[in-house]
């Protein structure tokens, strides 16, 4: 006959419990849940990229409302237990529902700790522990106004990482000296520190908090020492608590959790308690591990097996922080009869330490570099002892027997029962036995097979490396073309994610997403520099070691290794005195070529590189500036004589021509950028060939794009006819914009234009005012940074090293 | 016979991930300094086409050419990958930071 199981609580202990048993014993319980929140069961680990905007909460649903029908289970979402009737073997929820059971399992969860001061319950002031929370903290996000998080441990770091991703001026406040200090010795502590100090996250340890400030609502914290640090928004997030109230009140034995037995009896035979709420073996638990395994033996005590038992492991803890990566396991506490492992590595922020006993390893702490982490963990799980391998055992696996560097081979010699998801205690042969008998060939199917990488997703690169191992070529994770032998990822998966993560240094986003050398190549490392340069105009710092040597020096490097200098002229417009003054420095310094440019300029060629800071000088002082012909941006702007002086010209070609490039000169692009303004259709600008043109009309000026006269002929595109010189630049300025944020790196616009559509691009910047106005903004506001002349700024010292030799050795005096 | 060491400056006029050039009367000497701080001296020119390889981009232990996009290794001064050609490699003493060329193989260099 069906027994009758009643859940109390929906998290994702049982959740997991209840797959666990629609396994084992289908059929066996008629299932129902009481969830007092109005929800069904979602991943809690993945809060954290939900309120960093990395992923939604659709995308973090486990069971969705489809699940629970297809099960039959049925769930009173929004109703909290009040009572439990041991006798009459009942429940009774707050909306006045009773259910009777057989059996009964209690999975409460738990409750955050509110510290007991002054203030606590004033509106502004939350905890950081469901969705709910996320949302209050979203809603509070929106004013970009001060945030403090009380709280430096995996929690509070996380809530006050996403916090600041959205944008808050946060202050995190901690009690302990370190951050983590639970997880992370004081050395460890310290980098992370840094590291969230970078992300502009002001850190304030040794923190007591005396009272929340505030009459109607939060206005601030006071600390012990009388500091106060003002805020609109107090996340709480110092620790949490077993939620034990109902079950104690029900006559169950507890302590700091709910009384279980190695099965997940409590006190009451037909009660079973798992989760956070439980405490088994004198230990309460709160990652996720250990809840699953609860979870397992749980579902096979109901399922009618009585021999499983729950045994205590140790959990390596992770951040979920983009960008640092740490990992923590174990006991690391020094002592006598301890010995420990360092390695530092300053310039590259990797610290990691082995606790070692008996030769064997019993703590690790790993921060930057955490990708030996499961070996490790892997082998204080056996307790192998290391003195064999003692020497370079923390240069981790892949130094060890001589066995290659190769990443993949180091997963291939992974033992069958390694570990590899922590989150669902996934095993390498779990994976690879699933992938070979139900034929998984998506990591999608993986993940719905076997859960590994379903949780928190870091070792989805683990997972991804089985399945090309098992497969072998089938398995192709990433169509797109890799930008690089750096990378897998393509040119655009690197674009979102600087965005998504807020990555904003190289060595940052190398770090996060994995490269797979030291410090990329040459064709990486200049793609790279330009998205910063284009995504935070104002944080990123310009990395000239990362720019091609034209870039680099402003000049043209020519075959002979001397360069070629070309100064701006506006509009392609000059006059007797810049023309002079271009005499003279042809004179001075005997440069050998004098050229007249495609774009209607002059360029001087065969200049030594250490006369350029003098060239420029000179060219300087006549008024010129670089004509960034060096430059993946804005060169040149052709024009015609158009309506000044040509009996045929409809508008004042010119004047727009030299207008558009004064407002866009200095700014980066994909690729190079170049211009025309004709003044009639008769186009001698050559407008109709250019990345960007414009042929005036009569009736306005029709915009033009994504020409090409280079290594591809193209007959320009129409964008769209606009009636004013106004309406010409903002169109045009936009365009430009669209193509800067969505360009690949040395794509020129009529490539891009033709990957992402006409008529996508028309939509955007023709039909939708606001889109347009966005992206008018932005590059605005991005010129207010790069609108520097980098030959005044070289001639006033800068970059002064790139101009002369280091040593010059053997010449006499007179030589010189 | 004895190395007769040079001295070319202090490492810190290279920037991380940089060169800079010696000039001598013969020919040209690129110094280097990697993102790890190593500092490795080769020809300034190019098996390829005579290339300035001090005026290139930097990245591991390796230059890639401004012209021609050559990549060359600093230890061994071999091109990498499918190109074949090779610049001597200069030896390099790095004390406390002072850097200093040895002058022989510099003769050879310049031949």
């Amino acid at each position: 006959m069906t027994q009758k199981l009643i859940i109390i609580g929906n998290g994702m202990a049982p959740g997991r419990m209840l797959e666990h048993l629609l396994e084992q014993a289908p059929g066996l319980y008629e299932v129902t849940i009481f969830n007092a929140e109005p929800r069904v069961n979602y991943d809690r680990i993945m809060l954290s990229p939900v309120l960093s905007g990395e992923k939604t909460y659709e995308q973090i649903v486990i069971h969705g409302d489809g699940w629970y029908i297809e099960h039959g289970i049925t769930l009173y979402k929004g109703h909290k237990i009040v009572s439990i009737n041991r006798d009459a073997k009942t429940v009774t929820s707050d909306h006045g529902v009773t259910e009777s059971y057989d059996k009964l399992v209690i999975a409460t969860g738990s409750v955050p700790f509110i510290i007991p001061v002054p203030g606590k319950d004033l509106p502004g002031v939350i905890t950081y522990r469901d969705l709910d929370d996320v949302q209050a903290m979203l809603l509070a996000a929106q004013s970009r106004e001060k945030a403090i998080v009380i709280g430096g441990g995996l929690l509070g770091l996380e809530a006050a990482a996403g916090l600041a991703s959205r944008g808050m001026d946060v202050t995190v406040l901690h009690v302990m000296p370190t951050l983590m200090e639970r997880q992370l010795d004081p050395a460890a502590g310290y980098l992370l520190q840094k590291a969230v100090e970078e992300r502009g996250i002001k850190v304030i340890t040794k923190a007591n908090t005396k009272q929340i400030l505030g009459t109607s609502k939060v206005e601030g914290i006071e600390l012990d020492n009388g500091t106060i640090i003002p805020a609109t928004l107090v996340v709480m997030a110092v620790g949490i608590r077993p939620n034990i109230g109902l079950a104690k009140e029900a006559g169950l034995a507890v302590n700091r959790g709910i009384v279980v037995d190695a099965g997940m009896q409590t006190s009451d035979g037909d009660i079973l308690s798992l989760g956070e709420c439980a405490e088994v073996g004198g230990m309460v638990y709160g990652l996720v591990a250990p809840l699953y395994e609860m979870a397992r033996i749980a579902a096979l005590h109901l399922a009618g097996d009585r021999r499983p038992a729950f045994v205590h492991s140790d959990t390596p803890t992770k951040l979920k922080v983009t960008g640092i990566n740490l990992f923590s396991l174990g006991d690391f506490a020094v002592g006598d009869d301890r010995e420990e492992i360092v390695l530092r590595d300053a310039a590259a922020g990797v610290y990691k330490r082995l606790v070692l006993k008996d030769n064997r390893i019993i703590g690790t702490v790993l921060y930057g570099e955490t990708t030996d982490g499961a070996w490790f963990n892997e082998l204080k799980k056996k307790a192998t002892d290391i003195s064999e391998m003692r020497e370079t055992l923390i240069f981790g696996q892949a130094y060890q027997g001589g066995s290659p560097l190769d990443p993949m081979a180091a997963v291939a010699a992974l033992p069958d029962d390694a570990e590899i998801c922590g989150c669902n205690g996934v095993c390498k042969g779990k994976i690879t036995g699933a992938i070979t008998a139900k034929g998984l060939t998506s990591l999608d199917d993986v993940r719905a097979h076997t859960k590994a990488s379903a949780s928190c997703g870091s070792c989805t690169g683990l997972v991804e490396q089985l399945m090309s191992i098992t497969l072998g070529d089938v398995y192709n994770p990433a169509a797109v073309q890799p930008m690089c032998t750096c990378t897998e990822l393509g040119h655009d998966d690197v674009r979102r994610l600087i965005k998504a993560k807020s990555l904003k240094t190289i060595p940052a986003v190398m770090q996060a997403l994995q490269w797979k050398t030291s410090c990329g190549c040459a064709k990486c490392r200049p793609a790279l520099n330009y998205y910063l340069v284009c995504d935070w105009p104002d944080d990123y710092a310009d990395d000239y070691q990362s720019r091609f040597i034209n870039e680099r020096v402003h000049a043209n490097i020519q075959k002979d290794g001397t360069y070629s200098v070309v100064p701006r002229m506006w509009g392609g417009v000059t006059n007797s005195g810049e023309l002079r003054a271009i005499a003279d420095v042809v004179d001075k310094f005997e440069i050998p070529m004098v050229k007249v440019t495609g774009g209607q300029r002059i360029d001087l060629l065969g200049i030594e590189k250490e006369d350029l800071p003098a060239v420029w000088a000179d060219l300087g002082k006549a008024g010129f500036v670089s004509g960034q012909a060096y430059a993946k941006g804005l060169r040149t702007v052709k024009t015609c004589v158009g309506s000044d002086w040509c009996r045929f010209g409809t508008q004042d070609s010119t004047g727009l021509g030299i207008r558009i490039e004064k407002f866009m000169w200095g700014s980066w692009t994909p690729a190079k950028l170049k211009l025309a303004v004709s003044g009639c259709p008769r186009n001698c600008a050559e407008a109709t060939c250019k990345d960007i043109g414009v042929i005036c009309v009569d009736s306005g000026f029709e915009i033009h794009f994504a020409g090409a006269a280079g290594l591809d002929i193209k007959g320009t595109e129409v964008l769209g006819l606009v009636k004013t010189a106004d309406e010409a630049l903002h169109h045009i300025v936009a365009l430009t914009q669209m193509y800067r944020e969505q360009g690949r790196y040395l794509e020129r616009i009529y490539k891009w234009a033709k990957r992402i559509g006409l008529d996508e691009i028309r939509r955007q910047i023709i039909d939708d005012a606001e889109k347009r106005q966005a992206y008018y903004d932005r590059f605005v506001f991005s010129q207010r940074f790069a609108q520097v002349d980098p030959w005044s700024e070289r001639v006033s010292g800068k970059d002064k090293h790139e101009f002369r030799p280091m040593a010059t050795i053997g010449y006499s005096e007179a030589a010189e | 016979m004895e190395t007769n060491w040079i001295e070319i400056g202090d490492i810190n006029d290279i920037p991380l991930r940089g060169a800079r050039c010696v000039k001598l009367q013969q020919g040209r000497i690129a110094v280097f300094r990697t993102s790890e701080s190593e500092v490795f001296a080769i020809e300034d020119h190019c098996p390829h086409k005579g290339g300035p390889l001090s005026q290139g981009i930097v990245h591991g232990k390796a230059v890639t050419c401004p012209l021609h996009n050559w990549v060359i290794s600093l230890e061994t001064g071999k091109a990498l990958g499918a190109d074949r050609g090779e610049v001597r490699t200069i030896p390099v003493r790095n004390e406390d930071g002072a850097l200093s060329i040895a002058l022989e193989s510099l003769m050879m260099a310049a031949e």
